[in-house]
């Protein structure tokens, strides 16, 4: 699909002939084209009679705003047009081999989904602000995770081990928090538990250079069984005392909680959520504009050139993956303290590995990387609230389809991303 | 711990005695040399490293046993009683691990004492075979996670003709397990296609595929005139028919079915590819450097698609097994059992290599069907087998720590080896 196709001119009026290479990459308009006969099909061959209703306000909201009626046929068929101009926007745009912006693709990306939700919702309601309020919840521990990923891999140690990380602070923080009924004290104990699993990846592979990815996917495994492990052998029997933490309550920001929309979506999490928004802003500050995020960027690029000018690689590894560590773990309270209250086997569910598709979506880089994270809890958070208010499509159907976007994604956007150029690479000073 | 002090920690081990040439070790004696190696090798480390780990879960079995915390509580009158509690909460663990894995020493004659073996074999049979499928990917660079979305679908397809088509003995066997294999192949082949066509990471795109495959496989489950039974209304598909059922290799008694005989083969077929194979010299190529292999002419992109290829059929193979041998009666969505990624950490214990992967599969056989006898008789939950199982792979990965745990010499041989393979990593790093 990705041809790149070269021709040359050569203008033999002008003294000098430049050759001027054409490259047109046909896989956005595919992918693109491929969804607007997606929409076509649902839309205009399977299509629903009715009226859905986009509900935007919640009832204890200050300022309320009407809800939006859309007739179900009407608004479909006319997506359904508009998306197939895009994808012929698209084509054209290659075929004069300039790239697709990504604000076409988000607009399409938008529109689709307009779309799909007046079809598959015909004839009821949508709450958009509890749609997206459960989606940030889904998306915290994953976005943490990511955090945790992108820091980690950007100084040079491959970091498959979120899984066992987000499992270990989930399990330490539902202990220590039911043990102390402080749930502070259980996010201090999710952020060291994180740490000690990064603890053993770093000295695994930066002191005994054993293959990161081998001590990532092998630490997961031993997460997994030690908790799952202490969880039959001391939590279930004991659960009054050691697996009741108490959870954090929602703490309304005032003034901001009431912009409409925003404000519910936003400012109306528990602390977890908060801390959640400054770590985000907080790393990317960190990774781009000091001078820790240009050494720690430096050692995981180019090592050797870093040694060269005295920064310390091991040690820098060590303590950013240590702290990589940290804030996944943080992330891993989350899910006893923040959501469902108390620890269970393997509950992480391969948030892990989510997140660290999360990262690889968003090419290293925070905010993309938190984004990505958000696509992929609003998908899992859609499928859950279209299945309460009933859709057409079968719900394992719902459910497999942020997986696919993100194939789609990664196969026709995203293309070939590319890592730290030393990740994953022991750095032994010679 | 400060790191500081980690390179200098490892130096010792790695360089060599100042004025000591490498490979003039003359002086040594022949014996103190094989003694040497011996102590130091990879051999002698990897039994240190399941011994480590048995001992560590021993310690996790003693902490968390309630006679040992009773007799904490008067330690100080009579700790006897305290060393005695840890010594039979433990012993009764492993003795019966041993006898749920290897041999029963109560039951009365050799073929019933022997049956746990073919347990273990019987566990080991789908862990076997997708290990070799996540090493051969390994061996082209690829990482293939994707071993629970292929194992479902192959589960699907397999069944799906196993129990739905009426053919004759044999044939259908055959068929089936074609099947399952096409369709784990077909799953591995989508990440693969992608990644050689437009370079979509493989990890992110078989994790996706997992999901997807386990919700297609959920869906098909319910749907009555695909999987689903016909009259039930669970998610489970009706038995296999008994001329695709997986024959017992030794009669009823044992539930050792046809499907270990598939692994082995399917061990020779791995060695033969990796080891004498033009197509498995180009993976090799391609997993160790894809640019120097382009180079050299080969066609990366094409490697990556065959490896995936091969990788998803080999794990299909699993999938087949456990539906057409372990559990005949009907399958559910759980069918893949976690081996989708306990193959992984049997690729890894087994270093990729076919020989390896199979020890390493017959291992963690015998722990798993050692852990639910120790779960039925001790009441010690089966998840300590993860522990001891990502403790062994840990501490085979990691020799130093294992020599320095139990203050071993380092092969002479050895470390020559390894401080030239570290500058040759450095290479690739200053590069």
């Amino acid at each position: 699909m990705s041809n790149a196709t070269a021709s040359t001119t050569a203008s033999f009026s002008a003294p000098i002939a430049l050759e001027t290479a054409v490259v047109r990459n046909w896989k956005p308009p595919i992918a693109l084209g491929i969804f607007a006969v997606l929409g076509l099909v649902l839309f205009v061959f399977a299509g629903r009679e009715g009226t859905t209703t986009f509900r935007l306000s919640t009832d204890s909201d200050l300022i309320q705003l009407p809800a939006i009626p859309a007739a179900v046929a009407g608004v479909t068929i006319t997506i359904s047009v508009v998306l197939f101009l895009i994808a012929a926007a698209s084509t054209a745009l290659a075929v004069r081999a300039i790239r697709t912006p990504l604000w076409l693709i988000a607009v399409y990306a938008v529109l689709f989904l307009v779309g799909f939700l007046t079809w598959a919702a015909a004839g009821e309601t949508i709450p958009i602000p509890g749609l997206l309020v459960g989606t940030v919840g889904l998306s915290a521990p994953l976005i943490f995770g990511a955090l945790g990923g992108v820091l980690s891999e950007r100084v040079g140690v491959v970091n498959v081990a979120i899984e066992g990380q987000l499992l270990a602070g989930a399990f330490t923080s539902a202990v220590v928090a039911s043990i102390t009924q402080q749930p502070i004290a259980g996010i201090f104990a999710a952020i060291i538990a994180g740490v000690l699993v990064s603890f053993v990846l770093a000295a695994f592979s930066i002191k005994y250079l054993v293959d990161q990815v081998i001590v990532g996917v092998v630490l997961n495994v031993l997460v997994t069984g030690l908790t799952s492990f202490l969880f039959s052998k001391l939590l279930s029997p004991n659960a009054e005392l050691l697996n009741s933490p108490p959870r954090f309550p929602r703490l309304p920001i005032p003034l901001l909680s009431e912009i409409p929309i925003l404000g519910p979506v936003l400012f109306r999490q528990t602390i977890i959520i908060y801390i959640m928004y400054i770590a985000v802003a907080a790393v990317w500050y960190a990774l781009f504009k000091t001078k820790w995020g240009l050494r720690l960027r430096s050692v995981g690029e180019h090592p050797q050139a870093a040694d060269t000018v005295g920064i310390n690689v091991n040690r820098t590894r060590f303590w950013n993956v240590s702290l990589a560590g940290a804030i996944a773990g943080l992330g891993g309270a989350f899910f006893t303290l923040g959501s469902v209250g108390a620890f269970n086997k393997e509950m992480t569910a391969g948030a892990g590995f989510i997140a660290l598709a999360a990262v690889i979506f968003g090419r290293w880089d925070p905010i993309k990387a938190t984004l990505a994270a958000l696509l992929f809890g609003f998908a899992s958070n859609l499928q859950s609230v279209l299945s309460i208010i009933g859709s057409p499509v079968p719900s394992e159907f719902m459910l497999m389809l942020p997986y696919v976007v993100t194939i789609f994604a990664v196969a026709g956007l995203v293309g070939v991303s590319k890592g730290p150029a030393a990740s994953g690479k022991p750095y032994v000073k010679g | 711990m400060s790191d500081a002090q980690i390179p200098a920690k490892g130096q010792p081990e790695i360089a060599l005695a100042p004025g000591q040439i490498p490979g003039a070790q003359e002086p040594e004696t022949r014996t103190s040399q094989f003694m040497r190696d011996l102590l130091g090798g990879n051999a002698m480390i990897s039994v240190l490293a399941v011994i480590l780990a048995l001992v560590a879960g021993a310690v996790l079995i003693a902490v968390t046993d309630e006679d040992v915390h009773a007799s904490l509580g008067y330690f100080f009158s009579r700790p006897a009683d305290f060393f005695v509690a840890i010594w039979e909460s433990v012993s009764g663990a492993y003795v019966s691990l041993f006898q749920g894995s290897i041999y029963n020493f109560r039951r009365p004659t050799f073929a019933d004492g022997i049956r746990p073996l073919t347990e273990t074999l019987t566990f080991a049979t789908p862990l076997i075979a997708a290990g070799l499928g996540v090493a051969v990917a390994f061996r082209a660079g690829l990482f293939n996670i994707g071993g629970r979305g292929q194992m479902l679908v192959a589960a699907g397809a397999a069944g799906y003709v196993g129990f739905a088509w009426e053919l004759p003995f044999g044939i259908h066997l055959i068929v089936a397990v074609i099947a399952g294999m096409l369709a784990g192949a077909l799953w591995g082949g989508i990440a693969g296609l992608l990644k050689a066509r437009t370079g979509a990471h493989e990890v992110i795109v078989t994790i996706m595929l997992n999901y997807v495959g386990f919700y297609l496989i959920s869906f098909l489950l319910r749907t009555p005139g695909a999987l689903q039974a016909p009259g039930s209304s669970n998610p489970k598909s009706p038995a296999i028919l008994p001329t695709a059922v997986f024959p017992e290799l030794f009669g009823p008694k044992y539930n050792l079915h046809l499907g270990f005989v598939f692994a082995i083969l399917a061990t020779i077929f791995v060695w033969y590819l990796i080891n004498r194979s033009n197509l498995g010299f180009q993976f090799k190529a391609v997993g160790e450097n894809p640019n120097a292999a382009r180079v050299a002419g080969m066609n990366v992109k094409n490697v990556y698609l065959v490896a995936m290829l091969i990788s998803g059929a080999l794990i299909g193979l699993a999938g087949t097994a456990q539906v057409l041998g372990t559990v005949t009666t009907g399958f559910t969505q759980g069918i893949d059992a976690g081996i989708g990624f306990d193959a992984i950490t049997v690729a890894l214990l087994g270093r990729s290599r076919p020989i390896g992967v199979f020890v390493a599969g017959v291992l963690f056989g015998a722990l798993k069907a050692g852990g639910y006898s120790m779960q039925a008789a001790q009441g010690i939950p089966i998840d300590i087998v993860l522990v001891v199982q990502s403790l062994i792979v840990l501490f085979i990965a990691a020799p130093p720590l294992v020599r320095a745990i139990f203050r071993l010499p380092v092969p002479g041989h050895t470390g020559v080896a390894r401080a030239a393979a570290l500058t040759g990593k450095k290479a690739v790093v200053t590069k």
